[in-house]
């Protein structure tokens, strides 16, 4: 029968039955995990490429890394994953991993280290965005095929300087450190790519997922791996399912589509919190909310004004009210559970404080434009820092956009007041200090503009040294205390106003046990997840 | 004069107009007497004089100042006292926000209802009245921007602009003009070969004298029933816009601006989405009343 | 040489004209997107990138060439089927096409055919009782349907029948755990289900197109209602209706057979237009629905100066306007009274 013969055979009995039986919502089934999440910004998912907040949650899931964190005891730091142990040679420049003995990739290849060697190499000759998480160690392309070699079936990794142990391992449980399978990788080669283009769409790895299908803007289908290392996943498939909408997500699970909502706003998640059969996770995330003044504008590099500008924030009443439950007042540039955060938020909403400094700096009449994503949460901050800053004298005029937009402009230094999230890239402190409090250039022709203190034209006030010397110390509570005074040193004097730390609320049926969105350090884990 | 009417009304109704004047005035004022016959498009015009007079006198008749935060004091339900909308998630009261929001959608909607159609006869009238190579220059224009998709146009012409009211105005009108033009044209193409332009050419007037003076007013009536039917979709083109966050910008209490960020709160506080929901269909309706009413008096063929 | 036949020439101009005002269309769009402040390098690099990198993919892309050479380029390759790739899905144009346009035409599809199947009776009914009740009633019905906005319409009607009634299935083409149950023939869930003869996953595709489908079928409706009554009018006063009347033909007849068959041909443009309307301007529907179709796909790659994505995305919209534009031409002039 022709697909054609069959459809036209087949309508009006399948009408029939549509028209008359509509299911009501059904509970998903007991091997299966279905999430609903915002996926739309995933664009590769390529470990060398990923680089955005949901495909780091894919990644995450799919590929095995030298060093990894254990869902299940996050706190406990980075843990032998691929690599069953490792040595750091006298000089400290280069470490020695063994391998675990047994491993497969789902191809069914052992992993090998040459496949370690080859995803770390391959990672910097790409050169994709989250490239710098490797090249920062001193690896180039030109030099990484030495920096990191094979020897006795050994991974041998070599840094230009002889860095603390905790920031190269910390790097290494990024997604950019995902051991992928050398061979079926290569076997999709075109064009030099290195098997990039196809596995922006596929995965080749020996995590405890394999990917099934994304589908852009709509979802991502995950299948056990059921030969993991560390036991078959009980959650057999697993479907992150893209829904924007705050509300539908909370529609879906009172109806019992999903079994985790992940974006739930406040008031959804008030809303849900007592219904029964639904239980709320919260996690404390890695995201800082912050806004930041430009040091081109010359009112503003006054450092009375820059201080002023943190008595003008209510940071109280919107973490007590449309923020309530998912972001805490955090005013350093690290996150707490971070080596060397600290709790210390001295700045509250004092009007007349702000208007004393301002008179002290001689400022009168300040006008000025702040730019914003249209995010409704982050274009409500700017409308109570609007109300605020009016009620010290200062006019401050919204400028939204896209995200790509704003970016732009603060990159090119061209923002007043910038009104933004900023995400760690790895868990180690040097991803913020790196780039909140520290700036070698700040010259116009420097570009460089992946560096949060160019962008707002800050020399960083002397404290990159300071970043440039803890980042070498090897000394664990040393290195936490030299942490500790840059960010003391910071919070007084640079331009920047940290704001809130993110706290993700993920609202799930109440039978859903061991799911981690990976808190303020990793990725979200759904291996140990059972129901 | 007509010996049985008397007064204005009489000279109105006059079956044998004396002038060209009063033959308008009489033409006018029984359209206007089909008009009122029609209770739903009178309701409509109600609602539309009421709607301007809110935006008129909007500082008098808000309660409160639309801008001022209260976060204390946020999501407090209708009713409330001294809140009779509620409040929205800043803590602003909703009602005084919808009040001086009537005055921005006025002024999109005057503003779009003026550039559209003016841009829309311009290029139809000379196109239908050249001919030629001129006409089909501009009716392949024309037919490209009808073929676009209309709000990806507008969205692409605003992220072009940045967001914000003005551009938001300047997009939709550059998505709205084609029909016009189109109407336009084709009511040329029918006056233009008829004797009484003949006989002006004859007199020796130029093409830009038979355009503006001749052709433009006998186009007026169509594209106006057009435009009034159109400004719901103009209203809700605008809020579309404010819905996708493109339209006007905070903390403007721009209507569709306020459903969008009313609408995370529509299960428990389905008051802050809704409200500026109702204006916007309010207004809508009523346009489209008025037009449909205007419609049956103006547009010949469904007359009689 | 014989001068071509008449239908030939007719024919070489419709495509030349639709050839035009494809090229516009694709330029227009181009320079947007060239001119847009957003920075089509920094959404593939991302807020980390090293001015290094930003050259790079700056040099990759061919943004560093004069706006005309890559307009050309860009024509080369797209006369070769070739959209280029998207940012966003990091797959080719046409093959994201392919798998959103399908969910598109078939919400697009029910929608006018809701529309059809009641606008058109309700506007005959109207316009033959005009001024009657049902006549106010259908005006009503009519003008609701134009004044109200989709997305606030849209939300309501998702919490109530879905979240509290529980009458239909929620936003998505069909609930999760039966993705990628059929085999995808057509792209449309409702076909595909039927083709493969998997009843489970067919009621459960249609208990969730029905709410999206019946809001756009809504706005259709009122559209084609209005369009119809007023064609209906103007029918019913010709001298013609009269005649057959006075002939003591049967009001059914006069209505049905007579006035009914000669809008055919106008109803058939209105139709069409309704239809192009909404297969271009559901986004917003799209957006609540998460539906994944071209509106939204469209939306989300313009935010991000996905070029690539928007021009592609665009052309097949409005080559889609333009056929049915042509197509309703074309059986105007197969139906058209006059044109026999």
């Amino acid at each position: 029968m022709t697909a054609f013969s069959k459809f036209l055979s087949g309508s009006a009995l399948g009408l029939a039955l549509a028209v008359t039986s509509l299911p009501a919502g059904a509970a998903t089934p007991d091997n299966m995990l279905v999430i609903a999440n915002r996926i739309d910004d995933i664009t590769s998912l390529d470990p060398a490429q990923n680089f955005e907040f949901s495909g780091g949650d894919v990644v995450g899931n799919l590929y095995g890394k030298l060093v990894n964190f254990d869902p299940l005891d996050l706190e406990a730091g980075y843990q032998p994953d691929l690599a069953e142990s490792w040595e750091v040679s006298e000089d400290g420049r280069t470490i020695t991993f063994t391998m675990r003995q047994g491993v497969t990739f789902q191809s069914g290849n052992p992993v090998t280290a040459e496949d370690a060697a080859f995803s770390l190499r391959r990672a910097v000759k790409l050169n994709l965005n989250p490239s710098f998480i490797l090249t920062q160690f001193g690896l180039t392309v030109e030099n990484v095929d030495d920096m990191v070699r094979v020897e006795d079936g050994k991974l041998k990794l070599t840094t230009d300087k002889a860095y603390a142990t905790s920031f190269v391992l910390n790097c290494l449980t990024a997604n950019i450190g995902a051991i992928v399978d050398m061979k079926t990788v290569m076997e999709h080669e075109a064009d030099g790519d290195m098997g990039n283009k196809w596995l922006s769409t596929n995965s080749a790895g020996s995590g405890p997922y394999r990917l099934v299908a994304w589908k852009p803007n709509e979802s991502v289908t995950f299948e056990a791996n059921p030969d993991f290392y560390q036991g078959a996943p009980a959650m057999e498939r697993v479907i992150v399912r893209h829904i924007a909408e705050s509300a539908t997500q909370r529609l879906l699970l009172e109806r019992g589509d999903i079994d985790i909502a992940r974006n739930l706003n406040p008031e959804d998640i008030a809303g849900i919190a007592d219904m029964e059969g639904v239980k709320i996770g919260e996690e404390l995330k890695g995201y800082l909310m912050y806004f930041s003044l430009n040091q081109a504008v010359p009112e503003l590099a006054i450092p009375e004004v820059r201080q002023a500008f943190k008595y003008m924030v209510d940071y109280e009443g919107m973490a007590n009210s449309f923020l309530k439950g998912q972001y805490t007042v955090q005013q350093n540039f690290l996150p707490r559970s971070y080596l060397g955060s600290v709790d210390e938020n001295p700045f509250s909403l004092d009007i007349e404080k702000a208007k004393a400094l301002l008179a002290e700096a001689g400022v009168d009449g300040l006008e000025l434009e702040i730019g914003v994503r249209e995010v409704q949460d982050r274009m409500e901050i700017a409308q109570s820092l609007q109300n605020t800053f009016a009620q010290a004298g200062v006019k401050l005029n919204i400028t939204v956009g896209t995200g790509a937009q704003i970016l732009g402009r603060y990159r090119a230094r061209d923002l007043d007041v910038y009104l933004g999230i900023w995400g760690p890239d790895y868990p180690d402190p040097q991803t913020n200090a790196s780039t909140f409090a520290w700036n070698p250039d700040n010259s116009d022709e420097a570009q460089l503009t992946g560096v949060l203190a160019w962008r707002n034209s800050w020399d960083a006030g002397g404290l990159t040294e300071k970043v440039e010397a803890a980042v070498v110390e090897n000394n664990r509570e040393a290195r936490a205390q030299m942490y500790r005074d840059i960010q003391a040193e910071f919070r007084e004097t640079s331009p920047f106003a940290v704001m809130f730390q993110n706290i993700e609320q993920s609202a799930m049926a109440a039978d859903i046990e061991g799911f981690t969105t990976g808190a303020a350090i990793t990725n979200a884990a759904y291996w140990n997840v059972t129901k | 004069m007509n010996e049985a009417h008397h007064g204005l009304r009489g000279w109105l109704l006059s079956d044998a107009p004396q002038s060209r004047l009063q033959a308008r005035a009489a033409a006018l004022y029984l359209g206007w007497l089909a008009f009122r016959a029609n209770p739903l498009a009178m309701l409509g015009l109600a609602i539309l004089v009421l709607l301007f007079a809110v935006a008129v006198f909007a500082p008098w008749l808000a309660p409160h100042d639309p801008f001022a935060q209260d976060l204390a004091n946020r999501l407090q339900p209708i009713g409330t006292e001294g809140h009779l909308l509620g409040t929205d998630s800043l803590g602003r009261d909703i009602l005084s926000r919808l009040i001086h929001g009537a005055r921005i959608t006025l002024y999109i909607v005057g503003l779009v209802a003026l550039i559209a159609p003016l841009a829309g006869l311009l290029v139809g009238t000379v196109s239908g009245y050249a001919g030629g190579w001129i006409d089909m220059i501009l009716m392949r224009i024309t037919d490209i921007f009808l073929a676009f998709p209309r709000l990806v146009l507008a969205l692409a012409f605003v992220a072009a602009l940045g967001a914000g009211i003005e551009n938001a105005i300047l997009a939709i009108s550059l998505t709205a003009w084609p029909p016009y033009a189109r109407i336009a044209r084709a009511e040329t193409l029918t006056i233009r070969k008829s004797d009484y332009i003949s006989a002006i050419r004859l007199q020796g007037a130029g093409p830009l004298r038979i355009i503006t003076r001749q052709i433009w007013p006998l186009c007026i009536s169509s594209l106006i029933v057009r435009v009034t039917l159109d400004m719901a979709g103009i209203i809700l083109a605008a809020a579309g816009l404010g819905f996708l966050g493109l339209g006007a910008q905070p903390p403007s209490p721009e209507w569709g601006a306020m459903i969008s960020e009313g609408r995370r709160f529509i299960l428990d506080h389905w008051w802050v989405a809704t409200m500026p929901g109702l204006a916007i269909f309010t207004v809508s309706l009523a346009f489209n009343l008025l037009g449909d009413g205007l419609r049956d008096v103006l547009d010949p063929k469904s007359e009689k | 040489m014989a001068p071509f036949p008449r239908w030939a020439t007719k024919t070489g101009l419709t495509l030349g004209s639709i050839a035009v005002t494809m090229l516009g269309l694709l330029f227009v769009t181009f320079m947007i997107g060239r001119v847009m402040p957003v920075d089509p390098v920094l959404a593939i690099v991302g807020d980390r990138a090293s001015q290094e990198i930003y050259q790079q993919v700056y040099q990759d892309l061919g943004l560093d060439r004069p706006l005309l050479v890559q307009f050309g380029l860009y024509l080369r390759d797209v006369m070769q089927g070739d959209f280029g790739t998207s940012i966003l899905t990091a797959r080719p144009v046409a093959e994201d096409i392919a798998r959103v346009f399908p969910a598109t035409l078939e919400l697009a599809t029910l929608g006018t055919l809701i529309g059809v199947v009641l606008g058109v009776p309700l506007g005959v009914i109207a316009a033959v009782r005009r001024g009657s009740w049902i006549d106010q009633v259908a005006r009503v019905v009519a003008l609701v349907g134009y004044s109200m906005p989709i997305f606030w319409l849209g939300l309501m009607g998702l919490l109530v029948f879905y979240g509290i009634l529980g009458w239909v299935g929620g936003p998505g083409r069909v609930s999760i755990f039966y993705d990628g149950m059929v085999p995808s023939v057509t792209g449309m869930i409702l076909l595909d289900s039927m083709i493969a003869r998997n009843w489970t996953v067919l009621r459960d595709a249609f208990s969730h197109i029905v709410l999206p489908a019946s809001l756009l079928g809504y706005y259709s409706l009122a559209y084609i209602s209005r369009m119809t009554r007023s064609f209906m009018l103007e029918q019913l006063s010709a001298e013609y209706v009269t005649t057959a009347r006075v002939k003591g033909m049967s009001e059914r007849q006069v209505i049905w057979g007579h006035a009914f068959r000669n809008i055919r041909v106008q109803l058939i443009t209105v139709i069409a237009l309704s239809y192009a309307g909404l297969l271009e301007g559901s986004v917003l529907t799209e957006i609540i629905f998460s539906w994944p179709g071209i509106g939204s796909y469209i939306t989300t790659a313009l935010l991000s100066a996905d070029m690539n994505a928007v021009l592609g995305g665009t052309v097949v919209v409005g080559l889609v306007f333009v056929l049915l534009n042509v197509l309703s031409d074309l059986l105007y002039k197969v139906f058209d009274p006059r044109a026999k």
